[in-house]
């Protein structure tokens, strides 16, 4: 991955081409903000910043990133801080988009627990969150829509129907996550499997 | 069990929780619950639903939940304890699983299975968009709100944090 560090590789108008990989104090600073900046989650931020902002994967290459870190068990996007940093920049890279993530929200809220420990909860407080977390949900729908726009490009109707199960398995019938995704891994992969073969053929 | 040290505790439970909390900390949260609340009595009910409410609206990962977790059983040590165990050992395990799917001398199969998680990790998203929004948009101007937000944050580039403040400035005024 990221192989091409030629700086000369950019062309702003051509938003399959990468930016040159970042250092690892670019890479710190970049999640400690998309870190800082996530209330309700983060992922809504990482992928404005490694995507829209700093270019440093595609749409697709994101999805195929973040789908992974989704599969494994863990924190989805502490997994993803891990594996795109050290796609971009090894084992260091890693560690440093690792610790931009955690160590400054770990802070504050250490500092939240603090405070909650000695007064409870205040009322203000309470409906400025809410206020942020209605917008937070806003937010989430948009980087769902975001990530679908390249299988919608590419319209291919099996995957959408497969996305589209998913969804209404676990979203509307919430049926238990395991079983859905005991039946929709296998059909997934073997619907890829016979789709790439016929590509191929 | 561990019960002359509780740092020991913490590790240990969320060490092992975070590797089976598959799906994310979200699929997690019951499960924390019922070792927090019901196992270890770290918490009461209360607190923990205060506890996921102020992991929910601060910056930073949502799984942060263990920090306060953490805090309430040992105060510091605990929060960090908490939080480099429920971290650390599944950061590494998607370290090396990554690398072994992109070595590039291998065969096709850890592409198309990357890419057939594809669709499925979206729908998954989508299904918690829903639920989220089921549990936070109560009212008619909750919902508009969302719905506002999901609109201008899908069509321009503007920085969610300004969205997020808009929010939170509606909420202070007491209009969602």
């Amino acid at each position: 991955m990221s192989t091409d560090s030629a700086p000369a590789a950019q062309e702003p108008d051509h938003p399959a081409i990468h930016a040159p990989p970042p250092g690892l104090p670019a890479l710190f600073l970049a999640f400690a903000r998309m870190s800082l900046a996530g209330f309700g989650g983060v992922l809504v931020f990482a992928r404005h910043a490694i995507v829209d902002q700093h270019r440093w994967m595609t749409a697709d290459e994101f999805n195929e990133t973040f789908a992974l870190c989704h599969f494994l068990p863990g924190p989805n996007i502490v997994n993803l801080s891990m594996v795109f940093g050290s796609r971009l920049r090894g084992i260091a890279g890693g560690v440093a988009a690792f610790t931009g993530l955690l160590l400054p929200p770990t802070l504050i809220m250490t500092v939240l627990a603090i405070i909650y420990a000695r007064f409870g909860d205040v009322e203000v407080l309470r409906r400025i969150l809410a206020g942020i977390s209605c917008a937070a949900v806003g937010l989430l729908i948009a980087v769902v829509f975001r990530m679908m726009t390249p299988l919608l490009k590419r319209m291919d109707v099996v995957v959408l129907i497969l996305m589209l199960g998913v969804f209404t398995a676990i979203g509307v019938f919430r049926w238990p996550l395991q079983a859905v995704l005991l039946i929709a891994i296998p059909l997934s992969i073997a619907v890829t499997y016979v789709m790439r073969r016929k590509v191929a053929a | 069990m561990n019960s002359q040290n509780p740092i020991w505790a913490l590790i240990s439970t969320f060490g092992l929780m975070s590797l089976f909390a598959v799906g994310g900390a979200a699929a997690a949260v019951p499960e924390m619950h019922r070792v927090a609340v019901d196992v270890h009595h770290w918490m009461t009910d209360k607190q923990f639903a205060d506890a996921y409410a102020i992991a929910q609206l601060s910056p930073g990962p949502n799984v942060l939940i263990v920090t306060l977790i953490g805090y309430a059983v040992a105060g510091i040590p605990g929060a960090l304890a908490a939080t480099l165990a429920m971290c650390v050992p599944t950061a590494l395990l998607a370290y090396y699983v990554s690398r072994l799917l992109n070595r590039p001398n291998q065969s096709r199969w850890p592409a198309l299975i990357q890419a057939a998680l594809v669709p499925l990790s979206i729908g998954l998203m989508a299904a918690s968009a829903l639920i989220l929004a089921q549990s936070t948009d109560r009212t008619i101007a909750a919902l508009l709100l969302t719905a506002t937000v999901a609109v201008i944050a899908s069509v321009t580039r503007v920085n969610p944090l300004w969205l997020l403040l808009a929010g939170g400035l509606l909420g202070f005024a007491g209009i969602v």
